[in-house]
């Protein structure tokens, strides 16, 4: 099966870490993400830029409004993800527990739902 | 190296090795996650090799070495950013690494035990079995005990944190423990069973056959360690499972046993189960799984109902009593007491139960005791013998609920198996701590079906 690992973390909390700290966890992330190929459980992850670059898009009665970032009031926001082929929940809640990020943020696993044509 | 083979025969090794050398490299790495991971990227590691180079002679001694240097790799690689990678590695490369057959089978019964250890909850104990000896996934788990995946994931989760923390030893207990801990093995694959068996009806058909999940762990187990109790338990889930077909009417109604059409048991289970309790009872050393698979025995010989050898079951329930002083195997010795003496004789005996406040809030006792009064105002049978009857009208209520099942059916319903029977002594000690945490979906389904009303009942004379 294949699940979702929504990696959320505190902006503020990596903006404070010093440069040679910060470019520890971007390698140690690597070397997860080439540990997760090795394994042949990868299947596609990205870091995601900051909630300042983002925008929100909604579109009803087909009027588009398009506003500046998420919304989201929690301190924690969607920062990466990785798509992992895992053979059951407790496996993905294993490999999420890897996840450096884990240490810092949280991880949400969730499994990814088939979607099929009626 | 032997030659041949393509990926169809990695998948078969994986069927048949995977469990085994899980089992194997939890003993070496001290670490469930790191086990798992380490069996995967070995079998990934036999995929692209064998084909190519053809099939080891040992696949299984192949997989355990490779899947220990896989860790060790993954921990070298780790240490790059935590420093206890390299320590963890080294250790792993000190240990033993004993593949021979005879400790590989040991390992399995160590990873039984440890899922089984008294320190995790009944419900962790379950999941902890179903995953890690039987290899279910944490989906099939959840699907089979109506509960959400996320639930039994983090039974698992804890499980094992609290077999790290609590540094529970990977180990087969020696000596007086043994006894104990073996009970609490049992009793999980007892418990397994009974999820499956009571689900074989209405929607609950979809579930995983997990009576047929629980035989091939109590043959597994029985294999490994053929203490008779381990015999017995597998002869009584044969025996139960042998009536399956007759169990449940077309309607999904339950079928006591009394009324079943013997012609659908499965002769071959019957004839397994009753070998193996003939197996335990000629170790001297009987216990309660052992008793009730030769009361199912006696039961499974009978050609029909009314050829039922009662006296032979209340002299198996006299034993019973005494190992077991559950007030529910006095309710069901006093069930056999009537049918072998008639009713005023079982009723005298109920009432006595009754009295002594055991069983008042007990449905199964009111109904027993209602049924053996309506048999006594009828006449007493000329040359044929008492029998019990019953429908179950209320339709889709679960066989387990159904208050007859506990009677003619020596498979106890869910209730009585809380109160202690039919595990004895460990099991009790265990469901009384259990008794507080009723939070969990499966003792929360226990306790809907033992507050359900009974259901309509009569009795009829055999002809």
């Amino acid at each position: 099966m294949r699940y979702l690992c929504l990696v959320y973390f505190e902006p503020s909390r990596l903006a404070s870490f010093t440069k040679s700290e910060g470019a520890a966890l971007t390698n140690e992330s690597i070397a997860y993400n080439e540990e997760l190929q090795r394994s042949g459980r990868y299947v596609q992850a990205h870091a995601l830029q900051s909630v300042e670059e983002a925008m929100t898009v909604r579109v009803r009665n087909g009027a588009m409004s398009a506003t500046d970032g998420p919304f989201a009031e929690t301190r924690e926001v969607l920062g990466g993800f990785i798509l992992i082929e895992a053979p059951d929940l407790n496996a993905a809640v294993t490999i999420a527990a890897g996840i450096p990020l884990a240490r810092f943020g949280s991880v949400e696993v969730r499994p990814i739902q088939e979607m099929e044509k009626t | 190296m032997a030659t041949g083979g393509d990926a169809g025969n990695v998948d078969a090794i994986y069927r048949a090795e995977a469990r085994r050398v899980f089992a194997t490299l939890v003993r070496l790495l001290h670490d469930f996650d790191l086990a798992e991971e380490a069996l995967h990227d070995a079998f990934i590691a036999a995929a692209e090799q064998w084909p190519r180079d053809g099939f080891p002679s040992n696949p299984r001694a192949w997989l355990v070495s490779a899947g220990r240097f896989k860790a060790i790799d993954r921990l070298r690689r780790k240490a790059r950013f935590e420093a206890a990678g390299e320590d963890l590695a080294m250790l792993i490369e000190e240990r033993a690494e004993a593949t021979e057959t005879g400790a590989v089978e040991d390992d399995r019964l160590r990873l039984i035990f440890t899922c089984c250890h008294p320190a995790l909850g009944s419900d962790a104990q379950v999941a902890m079995t179903l995953r890690e000896v039987y290899g279910l996934t944490t989906e099939e788990i959840a699907r089979a005990f109506l509960v959400r995946p996320p639930a039994i994931a983090q039974r698992i989760v804890r499980a094992k944190a609290k077999i790290r923390d609590d540094r529970i030893p990977f180990a087969v207990p020696e000596g007086d423990d043994l006894g104990e801990r073996l009970e609490a093995v049992l009793r999980v694959i007892y418990l397994v069973f009974n999820e499956g068996y009571a689900a074989s009806s209405g929607a609950s058909l979809t579930r995983p056959d997990l009576s047929a999940e629980a035989v091939r762990l109590g043959r597994m187990l029985a294999g490994l360690l053929p203490d008779p109790e381990a015999l017995g338990l597998l002869g009584l889930m044969l025996l139960q499972e042998s009536r399956r077909a007759a169990r449940v009417s077309g309607d999904g109604d339950l079928v006591l046993l009394a009324d079943q059409d013997r012609s659908l048991w499965d002769r071959a289970m019957i004839a397994e189960g009753t070998a193996l309790v003939a197996r335990a009872m000629a170790t001297r050393t009987i216990g309660v799984y052992t008793l009730q698979a030769a009361i199912a025995a006696v039961h499974a010989k009978a050609p029909d109902a009314g050829a039922t050898d009662w006296a032979g079951i209340v002299r198996l329930y006299d034993i019973l009593a005494r190992a077991d002083p559950a007030p529910v195997v006095a309710l069901n010795r006093a069930v056999a007491v009537t049918m072998r003496d008639g009713p005023a004789a079982g009723l005298a005996l109920i009432d006595d139960l009754l009295a002594g406040g055991d069983l008042a809030g007990f449905h199964l006792a009111h109904s027993a005791r209602a049924g053996s009064a309506a048999l006594r105002r009828r006449a007493p049978p000329t040359g044929g013998r008492w029998r019990w009857s019953a429908r179950n009208r209320s339709g889709a209520s679960s066989p387990a609920a159904s208050p007859n099942s506990a009677r003619l059916d020596p498979r106890p319903c869910r209730a009585p198996a809380r109160r202690g029977w039919p595990s004895g002594g460990g099991a009790r000690r265990s469901d009384r701590r259990g008794r507080g945490r009723r939070g969990s979906a499966t003792s929360r389904r226990y306790w809907r079906a033992q507050r359900r009303a009974p259901a309509p009942f009569r009795a009829r004379w055999s002809p």
